[in-house]
């Protein structure tokens, strides 16, 4: 049974619909990512579940229990926020026992969870600082600490690795799911970065404009992208999307023409079934394979830009028909600008999405 | 090169990091203009050290000191305690055995008068623009607006209807009548600066602590009290330093039990005839200084930053 459940929980303000149709279920356990870019309407479905903002409609289950109306300090529901929160006229021992004072333990087993987390997220040294006093760093361990120190009914994280620097982002990223591996707890994970939601989630929902646009494992979201906007919104560089139409249909091969180019590929026969035959193909950068001639199975473009990334590079290329397309060769390839590039798409990694924006997929 | 520490570091200033110590010059400018504040309280305190035909001699006798006979006769007065003897306890005509002259009912009034209306206005006023900050009503300005309208007039204009009120109700002279008044009086301002202590503080602070199990009761005591510290302390000053000086009201509505030491003061210094008698004026006026120039002493620190809140935060 799920820990966490959202049936149909949409957050009005005024006309502004912030939240709309939410359905999210996060198993006990489980670590659920919400992404999206700012403004989508993820952090308010955060506070809907932690009952800082009440819902306009829908239910919010936790734990089996309905809990629309219930306030937040009697959800039992442990958040860490982006900009850590820590109560600033407390030292930080204070900070995470704040927690365990509404429980009715004794002062010598407070003392002794707040010990046990401060070594686990080592913050022995500093537990009689003052929260001014702290890293940012220390900050957000402390964060994290206030609320593992409990035993809540699940955990919610708002951003919490955006104040960080690159390098303590990564080491944290570590640090968060190996703590919430060992807790085992339904987890909610608000951020905007696709890397951490990648990294540190079991499943991903992303967002859009309020709705949730796909939820799926980390492997799903980006191999198999329900629509546009997330095949373009997962994975770096982005995916390529090029308007085009499909021509004609036959034993799994479509002919698709845009701006002049035509292309042959292998797909699946939903394809040949779709109404429209204006159509969006999504090409990831590192699905091409540069071929030396130039075919009707590979897409002509010249290199207008290069990018070197390291262990690879990035070319910009542009087609005779003027559609800008990134490809990711490896970092042996020398590619030159101006030089003509015949690309051609992995037919298994060729997403074709309808006029909906909808993927097609068999 | 090695640190030196200036003069002030040695008594004991500190500077803030990152300035620069100011130089001579701009420290004697800002020593000649802050003497030009305080000259008018020199001169109070200085003649409250003079008998009057001194208090009154042209040119004026500044100083009780020869200083070695650097400073001609002219200009030397012969300091007496006698003005502070004469606060408490006078001959009201001249050859008579002394009386009390009411001072020490006076200042016990003022203290206690200005002390608990404060106090109040702070309690309420706080409640209030927590609630105003925090559960905001619909038409929330609207209220704010309202309750600042009755101090847009001058206090003049509102006594007319007080003194009515005060003589249907019976409270005039009492001290729960003034109180009362002092604490209406105060509360606008009370809530206005409260209102924006708290509407500076992070609202994630506060969520933070309902998700760990704070009731909003204790979201106010345990989290957003201590913050707005510095707050309650510059308005307690402001506020107290206008009930203390305040004349109008206590002159009109207090009993001859209940006054207070301005209007006391006002009726003091007639002098039976021979003048203002200056330096029992300036006596009362010094001793009437010590209270409040103490309390803000002493929170001055707090003060600053109550004043300067949120304007270096983030």
């Amino acid at each position: 049974m799920s820990t966490i459940e959202l049936k149909q929980a949409t957050k009005k303000y005024g006309d502004f619909v912030a939240a709309r149709d939410v359905d999210l279920s996060v198993k006990k356990g489980e670590v659920v990512c919400l992404l999206g870019p700012s403004g989508c309407g993820k952090t308010t479905t955060l506070r809907m579940i932690a009952g800082l903002e009440r819902i306009t409609s829908g239910e919010v289950i936790i734990a089996g229990q309905r809990m629309n109306e219930l306030a937040p300090e009697k959800r039992n529901i442990a958040m860490v926020f982006q900009f850590y929160a820590l109560y600033p006229a407390l030292t930080v021992g204070q900070n995470i026992a704040m927690p365990l004072h509404h429980e009715k333990i004794s002062a010598a087993e407070i003392n002794s969870r707040v010990d046990k987390v401060a070594e686990i997220l080592h913050l022995g040294p500093v537990l009689k600082r003052l929260p001014g006093q702290i890293s940012e760093g220390e900050k957000q361990r402390v964060a994290v600490a206030r609320a593992i120190v409990r035993d809540p009914n699940c955990f919610l994280f708002d951003e919490p690795l955006s104040r960080l620097d690159v390098e303590l982002r990564h080491s944290m990223r570590g640090q968060i799911k190996q703590v919430l591996a060992n807790l085992s707890k339904a987890t909610v994970i608000v951020t905007h970065d696709q890397l951490e939601a990648l990294t540190m989630a079991d499943r991903i929902a992303i967002m859009k404009d309020g709705l949730i646009e796909q939820v799926g494992t980390p492997h799903e979201v980006f191999a198999k992208p329900a629509n546009v906007f997330v095949g373009s919104f997962i994975g770096t560089p982005q995916m390529n999307l090029v308007e085009a139409q499909l021509q004609n249909f036959s034993k799994g091969k479509a002919r698709i023409s845009f701006n002049g180019q035509n292309l042959e590929i292998t797909t699946n026969e939903r394809v040949g079934a779709l109404k429209s035959p204006k159509i969006t193909l999504g090409i990831r950068p590192r699905a091409f394979a540069t071929e030396s001639k130039a075919s009707t199975e590979n897409i002509q473009a010249k290199a207008e830009l290069i990018e070197p990334m390291g262990a690879e590079t990035l070319v910009h290329a542009r087609t005779q028909g003027g559609n800008d397309i990134r490809v990711v060769v490896p970092r042996q390839m020398r590619v030159k600008i101006g030089e003509a590039l015949h690309l051609r798409p992995d037919p298994s990694q060729i997403h074709v999405f309808g006029e909906d924006a909808k993927a097609v997929r068999a | 090169m090695s640190e030196t520490a200036s003069m002030w570091e040695k008594l004991g200033f500190r500077k803030a990091s990152g300035v620069s110590e100011a130089g001579w010059g701009q420290t004697l400018f800002a020593g000649l203009i802050s003497l030009i504040y305080f000259l008018p309280v020199l001169l109070i305190i200085i003649t409250s050290f003079k008998l009057q035909t001194e208090a009154l001699a042209i040119p004026p006798k500044f100083i009780p000191t020869h200083l070695f006979g650097l400073i001609p006769d002219a200009y030397v007065f012969t300091p007496t305690l006698e003005n502070y003897t004469s606060v408490f306890s006078r001959s009201m005509t001249a050859g008579a055995a002394a009386e009390n002259t009411g001072f020490d009912r006076y200042f016990f009034n003022s203290i206690v008068i200005a002390s608990v209306s404060v106090f109040l206005a702070l309690i309420i006023g706080t409640l209030a623009a927590f609630g105003f900050s925090r559960y905001p009503l619909k038409g929330n300005d609207t209220y704010l607006f309202v309750i600042l309208t009755t101090r847009m007039l001058p206090a003049i204009v509102v006594i007319i209807p007080v003194i009515l009120m005060f003589r249907i109700t019976g409270l005039s002279g009492s001290y729960l009548g003034i109180i009362m008044l002092y604490t209406a009086f105060n509360l606008p301002f009370t809530i206005w600066m409260m209102k924006s202590f708290f509407d500076e503080l992070s609202l994630d602070v506060e969520d933070a602590a309902r998700l760990d199990g704070s009731s909003d009761v204790k979201v106010f005591f345990k989290i957003c009290l201590p913050q707005v510290i510095a707050g309650l302390a510059a308005t307690f000053v402001f506020g107290l330093i206008l009930t203390w000086n305040e004349f109008l009201f206590a002159l009109l509505l207090t009993g001859v039990d209940t006054r207070t030491v301005p209007v006391g003061m006002s009726q003091a210094v007639a002098g039976g005839g021979i003048g203002v008698l200056w330096g029992l004026l300036a006596a009362i006026e010094t001793l009437f200084l010590i209270p409040v120039f103490f309390v803000t002493f002493f929170l001055q620190d707090h003060l600053l930053r109550g004043v300067t809140f949120g304007t270096v935060k983030r």
